[in-house]
C-alpha cells in the first residue's frame, strides 16, 4: 500500500495522524481479507463436496473393479452386483433426446423472440418462459406422471413409464434455459452484421440463418450445454416418469433408470457396499458434469477471445 | 421523478407487506407452541422414529392417539425404509427404528430389542379392469419371475403383464420375496428372482398408483394401505387377503411390523411402546392391521 | 425465386411452430395443474395442520419459509462478499480463475449430488441429523453461485464515476464500497435473494435427503420438516391424494409466479436507476 508520508508536516499531530492512517490501513486489510475469505468459501465448498463424494464413492471401484461397475450390466446391489452401465446409457440417451428436442424448439423460439416477434407478443411470451423456468421440477414430474405417462400408455402401450416420457419432460424443462441464453446472444449480434447482409440483398430469414445464428453460436452452444447439464442432473421429475427399471433400454418405450434416480431411490435403504455403490454413481455423474463444465468454460473463453 | 418515487413507495409497500406476512406466520407458529406448552401435564420431550414407509401411516396414527394423552411429547416419524430404520437405531441417530420385515441374520447380531407391534399382510393387487382375480401361489411366482408374461395364459386378455416391484432394500419387497420363494441362495448370497424388466416404484403408494393407472399391471403392497376404490386385491389360492384370513393363517403372505430400540429406552420411548402394546394402542392397530395380542 | 419463397415460408412456419410448441407446453402444464388444483384450494387446506383427516399444508409452508429464510441468511453475506472481492479487488490471474471455476462448477452440480453431500456431511458426520439446519446449510451452498453471479452483475452496473467520485473525496476503497457501491447495487442484491428463494422453494432432491419429511410444525431448526416441493413429491409417489397434490402444485406455481414478478420489479428498479 502506498503510504502517505509528508516530511513537511512534522508537527505534533503527526503521530495521531499516522495512527489513524495505520488504523485505516488495518481496517482496509481486514475488509479485503474477509471478502477474500468469502470468495474462497466457494472454492472450499466445491473442494469439500468433491472430496466427500469421491471419498465415499471411489473405494468401491477398488473393491469391485472399475470395469465391473462402469461397464457392468446388472444392478443387483443386495447380491453384490453393481453394474451401472444401463444407468449411464439411460442418462445419456435421455439427455441426448431431451437436448435434440429442446435445442431445436428452443433455438427457433429464441429466433422468433429476437428477430421476428412483434414487441407486444415477445412481451407476453418472455415472462411466460421465465415462469416455465421457475416451475419446480417435481411439478413437471407430477404433470408427466398424470398426463404424459397415461398418454404414452394409451397410444403406444407398454405402461407409459418410459425413456420417451423422460425425454419429453426433460425436453420441456430445458427449453427456458436454451431460449433465454440463445435469445440474449442473438440480440447481442451487432446490428451492422444484419444491415450488411440485408443490404447485400439477403432476405430476413437468410440473414437469420446465415449471419445471426453463426455469429451467436458460442452463446447458443453455452445455452445448449447448460440445458444438457440440467437434463443429466434432473432427479425428481425423472423418477416419477421413467419406471426406474435398472435395465438397458432397447427402445424409446422401454423403462429405464438414470444415474440420478438410482441414487435418489435407493439412498435411504442402502448400507455398506450398496451405499458406496450409490456414491460411486454420484462420482460418475460428477465426472460427467465436470466434463460439461470444462467444455462450457472453454466455449466462454473462446468467445471472449473472439471479441 | 414523481413516477419513480411512487413506484418506489409501491414496491416498498409490497416488501413491508411481505415482511408482515412472514412475521405473522412465525408468530402464529410460536403462539401455537406456547399454547400447547401451557397444557403440559405429563410427558414432554421428543421421540424420533425412523424407518419403514409401510409402518409410517400406522406409527403416525398411534402417535396422534398417544398425543391426546401427552400433548407435549413430540413424536417425529421419518419414513425412509426398513433397512435405514434398523441402521439408524443401531447408530443411535433415532430412538426407535421401524421395519416391515423380520430382521436379517446380520442385523440380529447387533443386539437390538425387537417389539412386534402388529402384523400386516402383503396384498397382490391388479387393476380393477383386469378379469383375472384368482391366482395360485405358483402363478404369482411365475408372474414375478417372468415365466408368465401375458394375461391370456391366466385366462385374461391378450396383454403383456407389467410387473410392478419395489426398490432393493424395501422391507415389503424383502418380505414378499422371502414368503413367495422369489429368491434363491447362491453360495452365501441371496439372489432375487424378480424379473429384470419390472417397473420399480418407490413406496407403497407408487405401486398403488401404477397399478391403478395401468390395466395390465400387477404389484404387491401393504394390505393396510390398499385402496379398494382404485385397485383390486387378487385372491391367493382362493383366499382373499383380509385381516381374518391372516389371523387364521389361510392367507399365506404376512409379515411383522417391528419397532426396534437399542439399550435402555428413554422414559418417553418406553411409555410410547407400552401404549402401543396396550389395549388402546392395539385398537388403533386393529383398524387396518392385525393386532398382536 | 419461387423456390426461395417456398423455402422461406417453410422456414418461417417452422419457427412459428416451435414457438407455438414452447408456449403451448407452458400453457398446458400451468392450466392443467391450476384447473385441477383450484377446486381443492381453500383456506382450510392452506391453514390447517397435516393430521386428523385435515391434510392441511401449513406445516409445509412454514418449513419452506424457515428453510428459505435460513439459507438466504447464510448464503447472502458470503455471496455478496465473494462478489465484492471478485469485482472490486481481484486482479486477473490464477485466483480469479479458480474462484470463477469453482462457482461455475457449483452452479452445474446436480441437486441430487448436493443431497448426497448434505446427507453424509451435515446429517451424518456433523450429526445435525435430518433437520431444517442440515437442509438450509446444503441449500445455501447450492444457491451461493446464484447469489455471487447476480450480485457481480449488479456491482458491474454501478458506474465507475461513482467510485471515482468517492475516492477523489478521500474515502478509502472499503469506505467507497460500503458507502457508495453497495447501496447502489441493492436492487441487484435483492434480485439475487429473490432468485435464491425461488430455487430453494423449487428444490426437492437436495432437501429430501437432508431436511427429512416430518409433517409437523418444526419447533426449532434442529427439527426435521417437509418443504412444499418434498410434500408434492411424497403425495405424487405415495399416490395418497392427487387432489392435494394438484392443490400443492398450484400453490407452488403461484409462488413461483410471484417470485418472478418480484425479480422483474427489482431488476426494473436497477435499470431505472442508471438509465436517465
Amino acid at each position: 500500500m502506498n503510504r502517505v508520508c509528508n516530511p513537511i508536516s512534522a508537527d505534533l499531530e503527526y503521530g495521531t495522524q499516522q495512527k489513524r492512517f495505520r488504523l485505516r490501513n488495518l481496517k482496509e486489510h481486514i475488509a479485503e481479507g474477509l471478502l477474500l475469505l468469502c470468495a474462497f468459501l466457494a472454492v472450499l465448498s466445491l473442494l469439500i463436496i468433491a472430496t466427500y463424494i469421491f471419498y465415499s464413492g471411489v473405494p468401491i471401484f477398488g473393491k469391485v473393479g472399475f470395469k465391473e461397475i462402469v461397464f457392468g450390466m446388472t444392478w443387483k446391489p443386495l447380491e453384490d452386483m453393481f453394474g451401472i452401465f444401463p444407468m449411464i446409457a439411460a442418462s445419456l440417451l435421455a439427455t441426448i433426446g431431451a437436448v435434440a428436442f429442446g435445442a431445436t424448439v428452443g433455438l427457433m423460439t429464441a429466433v422468433f423472440l429476437a428477430e421476428l416477434a412483434p414487441l407486444w407478443l415477445s412481451k407476453v411470451i418472455r415472462p411466460a418462459i421465465e415462469l416455465l423456468a421457475g416451475i419446480p421440477s417435481v411439478v413437471y414430474g407430477f404433470f408427466g406422471l398424470i398426463v404424459i405417462v397415461p398418454l404414452i400408455d394409451k397410444y403406444f402401450g407398454g405402461g407409459g413409464n418410459s425413456l420417451l416420457a423422460a425425454i419429453i419432460i426433460l425436453g420441456v424443462m430445458i427449453l427456458p434455459t436454451i431460449v433465454s441464453i440463445s435469445e440474449t446472444s442473438l440480440r447481442s449480434v451487432p446490428i451492422e452484421y444484419k444491415e450488411g447482409s440485408l443490404a447485400l440483398g439477403a432476405s430476413q430469414l437468410q440473414t437469420i440463418f446465415k449471419v445471426s445464428i453463426p455469429a451467436a453460436r458460442s452463446g447458443i452452444a453455452a445455452g445448449i450445454i447448460l440445458g444438457m447439464g440440467r437434463a443429466i442432473g434432473e432427479t425428481m421429475a425423472v423418477i416419477l416418469v421413467i419406471g426406474n427399471t435398472p435395465q438397458l433400454p432397447g427402445s424409446l418405450l422401454d423403462r429405464a433408470r438414470t444415474l440420478t434416480s438410482n441414487i435418489a431411490i435407493e439412498m435411504s435403504y442402502a448400507q455398506g457396499l450398496h451405499q458406496e455403490a450409490l456414491f460411486a454413481t454420484g462420482v460418475v455423474l460428477f465426472v460427467f458434469i465436470m466434463i460439461l463444465n470444462i467444455v462450457l468454460t472453454t466455449i466462454f473463453r473462446k468467445a471472449g477471445e473472439e471479441k | 421523478m414523481k413516477n419513480v418515487l411512487r413506484n418506489n413507495s409501491k414496491t416498498g409497500l409490497t416488501v413491508v407487506l411481505l415482511v408482515v406476512i412472514l412475521m405473522g406466520t412465525f408468530l402464529f407458529a410460536a403462539c401455537e407452541n406456547t399454547a400447547t406448552n401451557e397444557e403440559t401435564t405429563s410427558l414432554s420431550g421428543k421421540v424420533m422414529i425412523v424407518g419403514s414407509t409401510s409402518v409410517q401411516p400406522l406409527a403416525e396414527e398411534l402417535a396422534d392417539e398417544f398425543n391426546k394423552q401427552h400433548p407435549d411429547l413430540r413424536i417425529d416419524i421419518q419414513g425412509v425404509g426398513s433397512t435405514a430404520g434398523v441402521k439408524s437405531v443401531n447408530d443411535g441417530t433415532c430412538d426407535i427404528g421401524t421395519a416391515s420385515r423380520a430382521l436379517k441374520s446380520e442385523e440380529e447380531s447387533w443386539g437390538l430389542t425387537e417389539t412386534v407391534i402388529a402384523m400386516d399382510g402383503i396384498a397382490v393387487i391388479v387393476n380393477p379392469a383386469n378379469k383375472v382375480q384368482d391366482l395360485q401361489n405358483e402363478d404369482v411366482l411365475k408372474i414375478f419371475t417372468g415365466e408368465i408374461n401375458n394375461w391370456k395364459d391366466l385366462g385374461g386378455e391378450d396383454k403383456e403383464i407389467i410387473v410392478v416391484s419395489r426398490e432393493a432394500g424395501s422391507g415389503t419387497r424383502g418380505a414378499f420375496e422371502e414368503l413367495m420363494k422369489l429368491e434363491k441362495k447362491e453360495g452365501d448370497k441371496t439372489v432375487s428372482l424378480v424379473v429384470d424388466n419390472a417397473l420399480i416404484a418407490e413406496g407403497n403408494g407408487a405401486v398403488l398408483a401404477n397399478v391403478a393407472g395401468k390395466e395390465s399391471a400387477i404389484g404387491y403392497m401393504s394390505l393396510g394401505m390398499v385402496d379398494e376404490s382404485k385397485v383390486k386385491k387378487a385372491n391367493i389360492n382362493g383366499v382373499e387377503a383380509t385381516v381374518q384370513n391372516i389371523q387364521n393363517q389361510s392367507y399365506p403372505i404376512a409379515r411383522p411390523f417391528l419397532m426396534l430400540t437399542k439399550g435402555e429406552p428413554t422414559q418417553e420411548t418406553k411409555a410410547f411402546l407400552d401404549f402401543i402394546l396396550s389395549n388402546e394402542g392395539q385398537e388403533v392397530v386393529a383398524k387396518d392391521y392385525i393386532p398382536v395380542n | 425465386m419461387k423456390q426461395r419463397r417456398i423455402k422461406e415460408i417453410i422456414q418461417k412456419s417452422f419457427i412459428w411452430l416451435c414457438t407455438f410448441i414452447t408456449v403451448a407446453a407452458l400453457a398446458w402444464i400451468v392450466i392443467y395443474i391450476i384447473a385441477n388444483g383450484f377446486e381443492h384450494l381453500n383456506l382450510d387446506f392452506i391453514f390447517s395442520e397435516y393430521k386428523g383427516g385435515k391434510n392441511g399444508i401449513l406445516p409445509m409452508i412454514l418449513s419452506t419459509v424457515y428453510v428459505a429464510f435460513l439459507s438466504v441468511i447464510i448464503a447472502t453475506p458470503i455471496g455478496i462478499g465473494a462478489a465484492l472481492y471478485l469485482v472490486e479487488y481481484a486482479k486477473p490471474g490464477k485466483l480469479l480463475y479458480l474462484v470463477r471455476f469453482a462457482t461455475e462448477t457449483l452452479a452445474g452440480i446436480p441437486s441430487i449430488i448436493y443431497g448426497l453431500f448434505g446427507f453424509i456431511f451435515f446429517v451424518t458426520i456433523l450429526k445435525f441429523s435430518f433437520s431444517l439446519l442440515s437442509g438450509a446449510l446444503t441449500l445455501s451452498i447450492m444457491v451461493l453461485p446464484t447469489v455471487i453471479r447476480t450480485t457481480e452483475e449488479a456491482l458491474k452496473c454501478v458506474p465507475v464515476s461513482y467510485r471515482e467520485g468517492s475516492l477523489a473525496l478521500g474515502a478509502t476503497k472499503f469506505q467507497t464500497i460500503r458507502g457508495v457501491v453497495l447501496p447502489s447495487a441493492i436492487p441487484g442484491i435483492l434480485t439475487a435473494v429473490i432468485l435464491s428463494i425461488g430455487r430453494i422453494v423449487g428444490e426437492t432432491a437436495a432437501v429430501y435427503l437432508t431436511a427429512g419429511m416430518v409433517t409437523r410444525f418444526p419447533d426449532s431448526i434442529m427439527d426435521s420438516g417437509r418443504t412444499l416441493s418434498v410434500h408434492l413429491y411424497v403425495l405424487a409417489k405415495e399416490g395418497i391424494s392427487f387432489e392435494e397434490a394438484f392443490a400443492t402444485a398450484t400453490i407452488l406455481i403461484i409462488t413461483v409466479a410471484l417470485i418472478n414478478l418480484a425479480t422483474n420489479k427489482a431488476a426494473g428498479r436497477l435499470k431505472r436507476r442508471y438509465e436517465p
